[in-house]
């Protein structure tokens, strides 16, 4: 790149900063076939540097597809990628300043982890006392300072997670992309890397670009998160946004548990009509008759199902005016919880300003088969 | 597993039957190369070395063994340059006619080699030979064997990128890599111990053929399996073919046992 070119993009430079770290513009993915499998229907999103910002989504819903689209994996059918406002539809993977740690990782098995660490400077030409250094230090980033002489095939899964963050990592790249990082992990494993992710992702500023179909790890992890689903973005928000005011119901329902009541099992248990959600931890089970301040609202009906999980019990009632809503309830302090059983009458008490409106779809395309999903 | 005694002596038995069943006659050759009787009068009358030493100044077995060595580098380095490019076309690559392409590189190897042979012949008789002035020879044997060839070469370096899958590769171009870059670091470094395995097996294959090989080799470039045969049935020779046939055993064994050890780290290589 010579110096009188007026198009640089190196980040940093005045032209790049504070414009918006990835930009898409009507993103879509056709893949051949009769008729096309739309992978990805036109999505719209802009992604600020530093961000942490996670694609949330059902198994082929897009995600993966729009991520691969900005790593330049796939070429888009239509629309355009831009990174650090600069568009880079059309170019090869390496020529993109991003870098991307694979679910299966993609480590180089005939390469020891220094010489994978190293990989992305040496094909940059990079002199060999940089390289080392910078590889050292990234290997100490993810504490694997000692395993630099090891192979691939003699790492744990964890480890090997670690290796594949710090060989993108080490480029020092304006954007990471992360397919799924954690997938493969066992439970304690995925919530300590978790941590570490997170920790690293405010250590470097890099802006992290996260895919995972995992509701929890999202909410956790995200400074906001795009749900998607069928290839559509449903919402954009932080995880409270997401979470406390889902934009229709499948948002509802993906992320949380949903608790929705619709038309007239609405109607008899909130006095108003069309679909609402209620988030399980906002009910309080009660027996019938109990004192209740005047800000809560209350609906009768009959424990179905009484589910005991460690720090919380799982109330399943079933309302006289129809409809099932699910009710958690922390185990410890009341002896009322103890004593209920399959079949006792019950009333659930909440607060007004917890009951949200939960719009069908929001947008033109009415799918019946979600609605009959849901309710049944 | 555990089994009784009983079995366990069977399948013993069994075992070495099959095994005999198959070495026996090789030893039997490698017995009679060593035989005094002219006739393979059986047993040996007296064991000599005489064939060996007729065998190391004989001038025909030693020129077929050059032509056959000639004739399978060739067309082992043909088979590796399009055998490989080939994979590399199939497995990484969507274009129109693929699975057409695909058919067609794996179909020689299942064509009798009657039919390939007569094929060719009619192609230098009718083509080669009155237009481009190409005569039945070296050239011919090794053009004829490549057809073959290629196929192993083909197999064993599709299977490998098969099994590595592409991500690998998108790896190495998402940290900056240009192709060429991904083509020498990565892709190479992982298919070359199936390129060498698939070599080996290549050059075994055109090393015994003969049928391909006697309607593609002109009169004066016999290889060593067309000399053999030529040979077996006259008095004068058949010692010699004894002593030939010894010596091409172990030859062979060298590429098998290379090919085994390949194939064994090639395993390793890929289990990550």
């Amino acid at each position: 790149m010579s110096s009188s070119a007026t198009t640089d993009s190196r980040p940093g430079t005045p032209a790049a900063s504070g414009a918006a770290a990835i930009r898409l513009r009507g993103l879509r993915k056709e893949f051949p076939g009769r008729p096309p499998v739309v992978a990805v229907a036109g999505a719209d999103l802009t992604i600020g540097s530093g961000e942490f910002f996670s694609m949330l989504g059902p198994s082929g819903s897009g995600k993966t597809t729009v991520l691969r689209m900005i790593a330049g994996f796939e070429q888009p059918t239509s629309g355009t990628v831009e990174l650090a406002g600069e568009d880079v539809t059309g170019r090869p993977p390496y020529a993109r300043d991003v870098n991307t740690v694979f679910q299966d990782y993609a480590l180089f098995p005939h390469m020891s982890v220094q010489e994978n660490v190293e990989y992305g400077l040496m094909v940059k030409k990079v002199g060999r006392a940089e390289r080392r250094r910078r590889a050292a230090e990234a290997l100490e980033q993810v504490r694997l300072g000692d395993k630099g002489d090891r192979r691939p095939t003699q790492l744990s899964g964890g480890q090997r997670q670690r290796v594949a963050l710090a060989r993108a990592l080490v480029n020092r790249p304006s954007v990471l992309l992360l397919d799924e990082p954690l997938g493969a992990l066992d439970l304690k494993l995925r919530e300590q890397m978790q941590v570490e992710l997170k920790e690293i992702q405010r250590e470097v500023g890099i802006t992290f670009l996260f895919v995972t179909h995992d509701q929890d790890e999202a909410l956790t992890l995200s400074d906001r998160i795009a749900v998607f689903n069928e290839g559509r973005i449903e919402q954009v928000g932080s995880a409270r946004e997401i979470y406390e005011q889902p934009a229709n119901v499948f948002v509802a329902g993906f992320v949380g548990t949903s608790n929705l009541l619709r038309g007239e099992e609405a109607e008899r248990a909130t006095g108003r009509r069309g679909t609402y959600g209620i988030r399980p931890e906002k009910l309080t089970v009660v027996r019938p008759g109990t004192r209740r301040s005047g800000s809560e609202i209350s609906a009768a009906g009959t424990v179905a199902e009484v589910v005991y999980a460690g720090p919380v019990t799982r109330f399943v009632v079933d309302l006289d005016g129809g409809g099932r809503l699910i009710a958690l309830e922390e185990n410890g302090h009341s002896a009322t919880h103890d004593e209920l059983r399959r079949g006792d009458p019950v009333e659930l008490l909440w607060h007004s300003e917890h009951l949200i409106e939960v719009p069908e779809e929001n947008s033109t395309t009415d799918d019946p088969s979600t609605a009959q999903r849901s309710s049944s | 597993m555990s089994l009784s005694r009983g079995t366990k002596a069977a399948l013993w038995g069994f075992a070495l039957l099959v095994l005999a069943f198959v070495y026996v006659p090789i030893a039997v050759v490698a017995l009679n190369s060593f035989n005094s009787d002219r006739t393979f009068g059986w047993p040996p009358p007296s064991l000599t070395t005489k064939w060996w030493s007729v065998a190391m100044h004989a001038e025909g077995p030693r020129d077929a063994l050059w032509t056959s060595v000639k004739a399978g580098v060739g067309a082992t380095i043909i088979a590796l340059v399009l055998g490989a490019l080939l994979a590399l076309a199939l497995t990484r690559f969507d274009f129109f006619g693929k699975r057409v392409i695909n058919l067609l590189v794996i179909l020689p190897i299942a064509l009798p080699g009657i039919v390939t042979g007569i094929a060719l012949q009619s192609m230098i008789q009718n083509v080669l030979q009155p237009v481009l002035g190409i005569n039945a020879g070296l050239f011919t044997i090794i053009v004829g064997h490549a057809t073959f060839c290629v196929v192993v070469v083909f197999n064993n370096v599709s299977a490998r990128l098969r099994r590595m899958g592409a991500s690998l590769e998108a790896a190495s171009a998402d940290l900056g890599a240009r192709p060429w870059q991904t083509m020498r670091l990565v892709t190479l470094p992982l298919v070359r111990s199936s390129l060498v395995a698939g070599a080996v097996l290549a050059f075994g294959l055109s090393f015994d053929e003969i049928v391909v090989t006697t309607f593609t080799a002109g009169p004066g470039t016999p290889t060593l399996p067309i000399w053999i045969f030529n040979n077996l049935f006259r008095p004068n020779q058949a010692p010699v073919v004894n002593v030939v046939a010894v010596v091409l055993v172990l030859i062979s064994i060298l590429p098998v046992w290379a090919a085994q050890r390949l194939g064994g780290e090639a395993a390793a290589e890929s289990r990550i």
